[in-house]
């Protein structure tokens, strides 16, 4: 996501090279927004453009390379450097998203099947919801409402709408569309009631 | 109350104070840190200020409620200034005795002195006792002399000099380089150097920085922290000023948890003394340097100790960790460079401005310098807080401070590192107190948890605490944390149960791998340990759990069954009393009690109220129960 309070005149470039490509990035940016700028896809989960990035998906990692070392990190919010060496698909990345599809299974069954993730050894959680949060974070951000929230902690997080606010919900909907897991859209009744 | 105006007059004070405090008079130090309030040292105080009014000795006698003393087994402690008599396990009805022989006579009360386990002798003075006499107790030793409610007291025992000392003579780089010339590491659990640390907010280019006291201790069975900001206030804070005048921060925060109610009042009445006393505030000593320090009190999570977490919550925002490749210490609270520390690194502060780099670095290994404090816990005949140098081995610390493990039963293996450390076992024992030697052994420093493990615990089992615990006491935010804990403690669970499948070990191990390297924050990342750890030392355990349907240590409920031995029972029905199921009989026409496997809940009150003489109740597989019917 580019910093809407950056204008022209001061934008820094970096170079880093992203699978063999070499690519110029504006300062500040992250690895995800230059990766798809030339047209690699990085999975998402937690992602959306128009609000905050908040990394807790971790389906995008990637393995970044720098001073000969290199690790994981989550490219949705790690801002570009110069010099960094990137893979986006390495063996290393694919086995994390691999579990973590595994782990989520059965949500995002598309994305699962192309990682080659077709059941899952974990037992099922008893919800479609992801807790990517972008349910919460569009009322908070683009609403500017807060009617729902994270509550809880640890395994018992949820996502849960403020009680006073719910009428006003049901009228809304807009964050529907956000919905990755369609808990919200499976459960609005019970929860806007 | 006198307003300091220069360093000097910090000198002069304690000179005054000193001077005062000199002569005949005795000093009745009563500890009053949490663990002897429990015992009630309160009314133990009190009845030392009846008994010496009564004697008549108030002229001679000082008395004094102080912070922890670290034995807190046998509190509430009592030490008896200058003869250093050291009384353990005083009550209320002891302190008429204590006053007419000790303090007016000059006598010494045997029977409340310690008493040596292997020779029976009584030992009399404090640092004789070995509990004691193993310690190097540089942050620990001032509790015994200061009451943490007054300032004078820390002055007096040579507080604040090291402030006057920077403040006068040192330059901000100075005060860094000394600190990071005395390779002192951070305490909180990581060991990251904190000169380093310091220098990297001292350069960050922003002219508003903070520094900031991490006391968030939220692990099971620890309490160092704690007692060094319930007994010692002033030390941290005076850490705290270095650190702001050597980084060139001007406001601080203290993060204590609420759990800590004393030691919330005590930080806050010592921000009060110190601004009097204008140790604080707008030109400290005269130097021309601002600082102040706010207190925010932490709403209960163990999360909340994490960098990023913390200083979210002191925003005002839910604590918890956000994706940090930029470190905090350049980009941290309200997006200024941010130097936090843990309590106990901050209290070894004014002890290296003072004493100098290299005394420092005459204490402890190559890489880890200074001591540690360590709460000894767990299967543990002297359990309390110890503090040791670095490179002392951990069999050191159980079995010469410790004493040994209860009952005279075998150790299986010493915990360290809280949640996200791991276990050692008996074999390496040797193994010196060292952050790189903890950590290439599969566990780490940590705050400083250290929890004694007997041949009774069942491995699989506390690995199984601790995932519970982590699993509850994660944000919940990322993926493979809260997922992969979720399923971890699952397949746990059932491993306990007596329901593991070939393969558990290695999908544990997986689930593993990934945290370490895709969780969000510290916690995640470090929330394998216990498993991994176990996995590594004992996985005979986990074997024997999930290929033969037995628990070794006979601790998971639905791998073991009591029975009762009909030779050594004596009948005496004490068991079927006490059973809360019912589940104990007369077996008919005979004289002994039976177990109804299908009613007992494996509780092992039985085992508790059967007669030592008889010791007839016996641990089995749950076969050879059914088989004995």
């Amino acid at each position: 996501m580019t910093n809407p309070e950056r204008t022209g005149y001061e934008m820094n470039m970096v170079e880093l090279e992203i699978n063999g490509q070499r690519v110029s990035a504006e300062e500040g940016t992250t690895i995800l927004d230059a990766a798809s700028a030339i047209g690699i896809r990085v999975p998402t989960l937690c992602h959306d453009s128009r609000l905050s990035a908040s990394g807790v998906c971790r389906l995008c990692m990637v393995e970044v390379a720098k001073g000969g070392r290199s690790r994981l990190v989550a490219s949705c919010v790690y801002p570009v450097e110069a010099g960094i060496v990137v893979q986006t698909d390495s063996e290393k990345v694919r086995k994390v998203r691999r579990l973590i599809l595994e782990l989520l299974w059965p949500s995002l069954p598309d994305l699962a099947r192309e990682y080659g993730v077709t059941s899952s050894r974990f037992r099922p959680r008893d919800t479609e919801c992801s807790l990517c949060g972008l349910c919460v974070r569009y009322c908070a951000e683009i609403k500017k409402r807060q009617a729902i929230y994270f509550r809880g902690r640890g395994i018992d997080r949820e996502v849960a709408i403020v009680p006073e606010l719910a009428k006003e919900c049901a009228m809304c909907r807009e964050c529907f569309p956000c919905c990755t897991g369609g808990h919200i859209v499976t459960h609005s009744d019970l929860a806007f009631t | 109350m006198p307003r300091l105006r220069t360093p000097a007059d910090v000198n002069r004070l304690r000179g005054e104070l000193q001077a005062a405090r000199e002569g005949d008079r005795r000093c009745v130090s009563v500890c009053s840190g949490t663990g002897c309030l429990a015992y009630r040292s309160q009314d133990v105080v009190a009845a030392f200020e009846r008994e010496i009014a009564c004697q008549g000795l108030a002229e001679h006698v000082m008395l004094r409620r102080t912070g922890c003393y670290g034995f807190c087994e046998r509190g509430p402690i009592v030490v008896i200034q200058p003869e250093g008599i050291c009384y353990l396990g005083m009550r209320e009805q002891d302190v008429e005795e204590v006053v007419s022989e000790t303090l007016a006579n000059g006598r010494t009360v045997t029977r409340l002195l310690y008493e040596d386990l292997e020779s029976g002798q009584r030992i009399a003075r404090m640092e004789d006792i070995p509990f004691y006499r193993h310690q190097q107790r540089l942050l620990l030793a001032a509790n015994a002399a200061v009451d943490p409610r007054s300032i004078d007291d820390y002055i007096a025992a040579g507080g604040y000099a090291a402030l006057a000392k920077a403040l006068s003579a040192m330059r901000p780089e100075d005060v860094l380089r000394e600190v990071t010339d005395s390779k002192l590491r951070g305490r909180g659990g990581g060991g990251f150097p904190t000169g380093r640390k310091w220098r990297t907010t001292r350069d960050a280019p922003d002219d508003v920085k903070y520094v900031v006291v991490n006391a968030d201790e939220g692990d099971p069975g620890a309490y160092m922290d704690r007692s060094i900001l319930e007994g010692n206030p002033h030390s941290v804070l005076e850490g705290l000023v270095l650190g702001a005048y050597a980084i060139g921060a001007h406001e601080g925060y203290v993060y204590v948890r609420q759990e800590y109610p004393l030691a919330v009042r005590n930080t806050l009445r010592a921000l009060e003394q110190a601004r009097e006393y204008g140790l604080l505030g707008r030109d400290i000593l005269g130097s021309g340097f601002a600082f102040d320090v706010h207190v925010h009190r932490g709403a209960g999570a163990f999360v909340s100790g994490e960098s990023s977490a913390l200083m979210a919550a002191i925003e005002g925002k839910v604590g918890e960790p956000r994706p940090k490749y930029i470190h905090t210490a350049v980009k941290g609270l309200w997006d200024k460079p941010t130097c936090l520390n843990n309590v106990e690194t901050w209290a070894n502060v004014p002890l290296i401005v003072s004493g100098g780099a290299a005394w420092f670095c005459g204490m402890g290994t190559a890489e880890s310098k200074g001591t540690k404090i360590f709460s000894l816990v767990g299967k543990v005949n002297n359990t309390g807080l110890v503090e040791v140098p670095m490179g002392m081995t951990l069999r050191q610390i159980v079995y010469d401070i410790g004493g040994g493990v209860p009952k005279g039963r075998g150790l299986k293996a010493v915990q360290t590192g809280g949640p996200s450390g791991g276990v050692i076992p008996a074999s390496m024992l040797d193994l010196p107190v060292d952050f790189d030697a903890l950590s290439e052994a599969g566990s780490m420093m940590g705050s400083g948890g250290l929890i004694v493990m007997d041949e009774d615990t069942c491995m699989v089992d506390t690995a199984r605490y601790y995932v519970d615990f982590l699993a509850h006491e994660s944000c919940g935010k990322c993926v493979p944390c809260r997922e992969g804990l979720y399923q971890m403690l699952g397949i746990l669970d059932r491993i306990t149960a007596g329901e593991g499948r070939d393969g558990d070990v290695e999908l544990l191990e997986e689930v593993c791998d990934l945290l370490e390297v895709a969780a969000l924050c510290a916690l995640g990342k470090t929330a394998p340990n216990p498993v991994r750890s176990t996995i590594r030392h004992f996985r005979d355990e986990y074997d024997a759990h999930i290929l033969e349907r037995r628990c070794p240590a006979g601790v998971c409920k639905n791998l073991i069954a009591y029975t009762i031995d009909r030779e050594a029972c004596l009948a005496c029905g004490a068991c079927a009393k006490n059973c809360p199921t019912g589940a104990i009989t007369r077996a008919p026409y005979n004289d002994h009690y039976v177990i109804d496997q299908d009613k007992c809940t494996r509780c092992g009150c039985c085992v508790e109220v059967c007669p030592p003489k008889a010791r007839a109740i016996v641990k089995v597989a749950p076969e050879a129960a059914r088989q004995t019917l």
